[in-house]
């Protein structure tokens, strides 16, 4: 077993990290402040191929693992948790399910596009009453022609008003299961600007404040029959092979989120002084950096674990991650969680204060334990693979 | 067109320079990057390959190690990368270095050589201009801009309280100022091509008309006597002096103490 990155995700690192030093960090503070989506970062994020990392370079993208592109979000969410998930959102809830699950046709006409950065991408599974219980969906689809007609809303939804292609997911039939009748679910490819396809309420959140989160609202809403993603009826395979995926991006959020806390707290510990000397000098806060720092790196060795999974998954589909990638997002969450917390604790009165930014760590990393799964939500995925 | 940009590894001085017991830079202890004039000439040749469509390829003299910095300037954009390493090109002054980097260009067709004003670790500037001598081909410093027409190359020169605009014929040098644009950053994916990249790697054998005595420590006419990490000052002798004559009369008597006059 062999812990050390390649050349290849060493200089991807430092790539990542001067690009989330130079131009993400400054504006982190301002975009938290404002709730203002960072039109001006996903521009540079598309010109330097962040936006497409794991996807084959004849399909636009950079040709690059999964482990870089964790690594990519992890990078840019040690600054701007915001950043790292407008990311995350667009690849792998959006990108993935489209390259995996996409023919040939949508592949080049949405994936090409997404994969370079010319359009950015959302998915929609989650309404008021269905999360990760798919099965709680509303949303439905009825062909009519040679056109799906959706109606209904989802809620949540990142990348929400400002995303360009969406993948939605709805109901479109019943299926008898074992002798009962389990609502069938389709996949859809949505293009903003379909007529009747809205935007209802933009949500005011506790972190990730920059995300656009939005509700999507579909009213007779028309779309073309060949716009369905993967076959009918398979929407729950689809919404749970994307969401696997999806919860290493929000591992790699969180891992990045309590780095960033925990490098910011190292360099400001060593400069206040109390009671004569640093609080770098007094046990407690070398204990607790101590424990911080040995919880970070077993996140981080989840993460990456994770993602290594999904690359040998890419050369042989019958590997499944599922377990790893739950393991990552539940470990990484509640460790970002801890970490942030105590990070404020250790900067005292200043850490409640906006200008020292671990605040903002804090409430970002909330999310991480709720998202793409609650904690709960992957306990039960890893415990069902534990008894099954 | 064809561009070759002549890049450096320096050590990165934002973390302090060290230095081994013996007085000589302790490269090992700090980051290696790619000198920033460099880096922007580097910048300039891919923005004039974006324009009108040119074949860039970096070169470099110095460790194995420095082979590093092409990977990183193909990661940018580059096409190819030549390192040009041998034990007995080691310790090279500026001399030494220029006739061993024009040696190497000898091998190759070009139109533009691109390199940087001068080193973050040495400071010498003279390396550019020296090359241009060894071949022949005139130079423009400094540069702020570049435009080319044809085998026209249009140079806006940087000057102390002005500029100059510069016209010069292809095949000539230009250095750049770090100031002259804002180096792009790599691509995820051109790292994984870089990484992949061959890189072409160059000894003493495949240097063109280049003479022993002018390379390596032993071809180098610059003796370094010693270095040092910058050493603060002192807070010096304070005088209050009564009259000016009596000023004048101590900074005279500490200049003539000090040889100064």
């Amino acid at each position: 077993m062999d812990f050390s990155l390649t050349k290849e995700h060493e200089m991807a690192r430092q790539l990542f990290k001067d690009f989330a030093e130079n131009e993400v960090k400054p504006l982190a503070q301002e975009i938290d402040e404002e709730h203002r989506f960072p039109r001006e970062t996903v521009d540079k994020l598309a010109k330097y191929g962040f936006l497409g990392i794991p996807v084959a370079k004849e399909l636009g993208g950079q040709g690059c693992d999964v482990l870089t592109y964790a690594m990519c979000v992890e990078e840019l969410s040690k600054v701007c948790g915001t950043t790292g998930v407008i990311v995350s959102a667009h690849t792998s809830l959006c990108v993935d399910p489209i390259m995996t699950f996409g023919t040939p046709e949508q592949k080049e006409k949405y994936g090409r596009p997404l994969a370079k950065g010319e359009k950015l991408g959302a998915f929609g599974l989650t309404e008021p009453g269905a999360g990760t219980d798919a099965q709680g969906q509303q949303t439905k689809a009825v062909l009519d022609g040679d056109e799906w007609v959706l109606n209904g809303s989802k809620c949540f939804i990142t990348n929400g008003k400002e995303a360009d292609v969406y993948v939605i997911f709805a109901v479109t039939g019943k299926i008898e299961k074992r002798g009962k009748f389990i609502k069938e679910i389709s996949a859809f490819i949505v293009e903003k600007g379909t007529p009747g396809f809205t935007f209802g309420t933009k949500e005011n959140k506790m972190g990730i404040c920059a995300s656009s989160t939005y509700e999507l609202i579909f009213t007779d809403c028309r779309i073309p029959k060949e716009n369905m993603l993967g076959q009918q009826g398979k929407g729950f395979n689809i919404a749970m092979h994307t969401l696997d995926g999806g919860r290493i991006g929000i591992a790699a959020q969180a891992l990045g989120i309590a780095e960033g806390a925990l490098e910011t707290t190292i360099a400001y510990v060593k400069e206040r002084k109390q009671f004569g000397k640093t609080i770098a000098q007094q046990q407690n806060t070398q204990f607790q950096l101590a424990d911080m720092a040995t919880k970070v790196e077993a996140a981080k060795l989840l993460v990456y674990k994770a993602a290594m999974k999904k690359d040998e998954y890419t050369k042989n589909p019958k590997i499944s991650y599922s377990v790893e990638a739950a393991m990552a997002k539940l470990y990484a969450a509640e460790v970002a969680m801890e970490v942030t917390t105590k990070c404020v604790q250790l900067h005292g009165g200043y850490g409640y204060i906006k200008e020292y930014g671990v605040e903002r760590m804090m409430r970002d990393a909330k999310i991480t334990e709720i998202y793409e799964g609650t904690s709960e939500v992957q306990r039960m995925v890893i415990s069902a693979n534990l008894l099954k | 067109m064809k561009i070759i940009v002549c890049i450096k590894q320096v050590p990165d001085t934002k973390g302090g320079v060290k230095f081994n017991p013996d007085g000589t830079l302790d490269r090992g202890a700090m980051l290696a990057i790619m000198n920033p004039d460099d880096k922007a000439g580097l910048e300039a040749a891919l923005r004039l390959k974006d324009q009108y469509g040119a074949e860039v390829t970096v070169l470099t003299m110095g460790l194995p190690k420095a082979a590093d910095v092409l990977r990183e300037a193909i990661a940018m954009g580059a096409d190819k990368g030549i390192l040009v390493t041998d034990r007995v090109l080691g310790g090279a002054d500026t001399w030494a270095t220029s006739t061993t980097i024009a040696g190497a260009i000898r091998n190759l067709d070009y139109d533009i050589i691109i390199t940087g004003r001068q080193a973050i670790d040495g400071d010498t500037a003279q390396v550019g201009p020296q090359i241009a001598e060894h071949l022949g081909i005139p130079v423009v410093s400094y540069a702020q801009e570049i435009k080319v027409n044809g085998d026209t190359v249009t140079v806006k020169r940087q000057y102390d309280d002005r500029y100059h605009m510069v016209e010069v014929k292809t095949p000539c040098l230009i250095t750049a100022l770090s100031e002259l644009n804002e180096p792009r950053y790599m691509t995820p994916g051109g790292i994984f091509d870089a990484c992949k990249a061959e890189i072409t790697t160059w000894g003493r054998a495949d240097l063109k008309d280049v003479d022993d005595s002018n390379i390596g420590l032993a071809g180098s006419p610059t003796k370094i006597a010693r270095a040092s990490d910058k050493v603060r000052k002192g807070a010096g002798e304070k005088f209050v002096p009564e009259t000016p004559t009596e000023a004048v009369d101590i900074i005279v008597g500490k200049l003539k103490e000090k040889h100064v006059i």
